[in-house]
């Protein structure tokens, strides 16, 4: 079996007497959409942030291709290759979709510190930016604002950005949620695909997408992870259709 | 949606006349042998270039510096020290003294820089109120030690007998020392402009916007602000050191949070991020100074109530007023 491309091992947070994460290990490898299920507080944001960075773990590690990024900031986890997109649409407001694109390129080439040649007609960053627009459908969105994009644009500028970034493995906290039957389509379709270039730990509320999308599905419930497997195996498990799935799945 | 490519042309007509002014209102003054003018012409070129440098931290990186009188007064002190020194023959710290500008900006822009490296470091780690205490704070310590450092005036401030020179033009005569000052007001807003549109631009904006995304793309948001700040210290030094030599004094008011304030408000009236804008509010500061200030000893009631006014209805600044800048989204 290929080496995974990003571990985690014994993760622990706790706030207060709370026990958010209570020992979570889980691995994600070449090729494959990981995703991670559980009941409403089971800890999956909390352990997306712990992974991406912006949350420190009490106990346990976070290995991206083999090093240990634990105490990395998420600049840095970023910058070796770690993408992620955000449970809510996190976008730059007065930035048009084109301009998010070109500052992930920028950032991709490292040269946010060259202060004199203008960004504006700079084809080393349009053209890639283009590109990655392209790939989810936004190239006719370039040149509006963020701020006036639709929800769904938005989601998928999200995804725009890792491509452009060029990122190894992708971090995904709800990308379907607030997705209409026809977006969540699309998307899925174009997640699908995105798994050879860069593998997806996501976390994702739609059992509809994760059935279809999933190569492996971890269940977390109260911190824990209660079973990992495929999709059958999930759908079989009793203790995850008591816990969770309930007729869901059935 | 208005058509968004001609906005900016609109802000440019704009931007170029709020910056003809002072050189038509001097050049008109000396003409008319108003030499008084020109030297409100220049005080107006000073003061935006101080306020440019404000813009660069405040308005493109969001950052509420309530601490830019040190940089203001580092400039203003390092011009005055440098000049006593010259006359006497002195050293200064073990630099010759040469009363000459272009070293004395030199000096004033690299101990500012400095000094904003070590109060960026401290205090770009917080943010919103903890942000504007910590750098009120490291302007405080300056103003302090400027008082209570009797070598250079202490509390009475420090003359300066003779203007700095600059390349053997008559720097103590009111016309050429405006054009040196308008010239560096063009430099730093030429900085300014070219910084906001570059790579780095782009991504201190995204800093202001959005730090949580920008870091997610793998740029540390800390790194980019530290630069700006440093930068934007550094413009305003230059402005300190122009504007003791034209005071021919510099005291330690040069450094008091009154002057870090009073930057603030410029940056506000004029319009916030927009390239002229500093001078924007400069130029309507120290016209309503003087005008008013002819009228009533309180005529900054009349700017508290005209920065009300720009707060609470146009709230993009004077350079709004002029140049909409399309919707404002968000």
């Amino acid at each position: 079996m290929a080496e995974p491309i990003l571990g985690v091992s014994g993760l622990r947070k706790t706030f207060g007497a709370l026990k958010v994460t209570d020992g979570v290990s889980l691995d994600l490898r070449p090729g494959e959409i990981h995703a991670l299920i559980g009941p409403n507080g089971a800890g999956k944001s909390t352990l997306i942030h712990q992974i991406c960075g912006s949350l420190a773990p009490d106990e346990g590690r976070v290995f991206f291709e083999g090093r240990d990024v634990t105490a990395s900031t998420p600049a840095a986890r970023a910058r070796a290759g770690l993408g992620r997109t955000f449970q809510v649409s996190t976008v730059i407001p007065e930035f048009t979709a084109l301009g998010h694109a070109m500052l992930a390129v920028q950032a991709r080439q490292g040269t946010s510190f060259r202060f004199l040649r203008p960004v504006a007609g700079d084809r080393s960053l349009r053209e890639p930016a283009m590109a990655a627009l392209a790939r989810v459908g936004l190239e006719n969105r370039a040149h509006v604002p963020a701020a006036v994009l639709s929800h769904g644009e938005r989601r998928r500028l999200e995804v725009a950005l890792v491509l452009a970034l060029g990122s190894k493995a992708l971090l995904m906290d709800e990308p379907m949620a607030g997705m209409g039957s026809e977006g969540s389509r699309e998307l899925t379709a174009l997640l699908s695909e995105l798994r050879r270039e860069a593998p997806i730990l996501m976390v994702e509320h739609d059992m509809d997408a994760v059935f279809a999308l999933a190569d492996r599905i971890s269940v977390l419930v109260y911190g824990r992870i209660v079973a990992t497997g495929t999709p059958d195996e999930i759908r079989r498990d009793p203790v995850v259709r008591q816990a969770y799935l309930g007729d869901e799945a059935s | 949606m208005p058509e968004r490519s001609f906005v900016p042309s609109r802000g440019l007509v704009a931007s170029l006349a709020v910056i003809a002014l002072p050189l038509a209102l001097a050049l008109w003054a000396s003409f008319a042998g108003e030499t008084f003018y020109v030297t409100l012409a220049t005080r107006i070129a000073i003061l935006g270039l101080a306020a440019t440098g404000l813009n660069l931290a405040l308005g493109l990186g969001g950052l509420v510096s309530l601490g830019h009188a040190a940089f203001f007064g580092i400039g203003g002190y390092v011009a005055g020290i440098v000049a006593s020194h010259a006359m006497e023959g002195t050293s200064v710290l073990g630099l010759p003294a040469i009363s000459e500008m272009a070293y004395v900006w030199l000096l004033a822009a690299v101990a500012a820089g400095l000094f904003a490296l070590v109060m960026g470091a401290i205090s770009l780690r917080t943010s919103g109120v903890a942000f504007i205490m910590i750098t009120l704070a490291f302007a405080q310590m300056i103003f302090y030690l400027a008082i209570a450092w009797p070598g250079y005036g202490g509390e009475d401030g420090l003359p300066i007998t003779l203007r700095n020179g600059f390349f053997g033009l008559r720097t103590m005569r009111p016309m050429p020392f405006f054009l040196i000052s308008f010239g560096a007001l063009l430099f730093g807003l030429a900085l300014f402009a070219v910084l906001k549109a570059s790579r780095f631009g782009a991504a201190l904006q995204a800093a202001r916007q959005n730090g949580v995304r920008l870091a997610s793309l793998g740029v540390e948001p800390f790194r980019i602000r530290l630069v700006a700040f440093v930068l934007s210290g550094m413009i305003t030094a230059l402005a300190g050191a122009l504007y003791a030599d034209l005071n021919r004094f510099v005291s330690p008011s040069m450094l008091s949070w009154h002057m870090s304030g009073e930057l603030i408000v410029l940056v506000v009236l004029g319009g916030v991020g927009r390239l002229a804008g500093p001078l924007a509010g400069a130029t309507l500061y120290v016209l309503l100074e003087h005008v008013l200030g002819g009228l009533t000893e309180r005529w900054q009631f009349f700017l508290g109530l005209a920065l009300l006014a720009v707060v609470l209805l146009g709230r993009g600044g004077l350079m709004s007023l002029l140049a909409p800048k399309g919707v404002r989204h968000g």
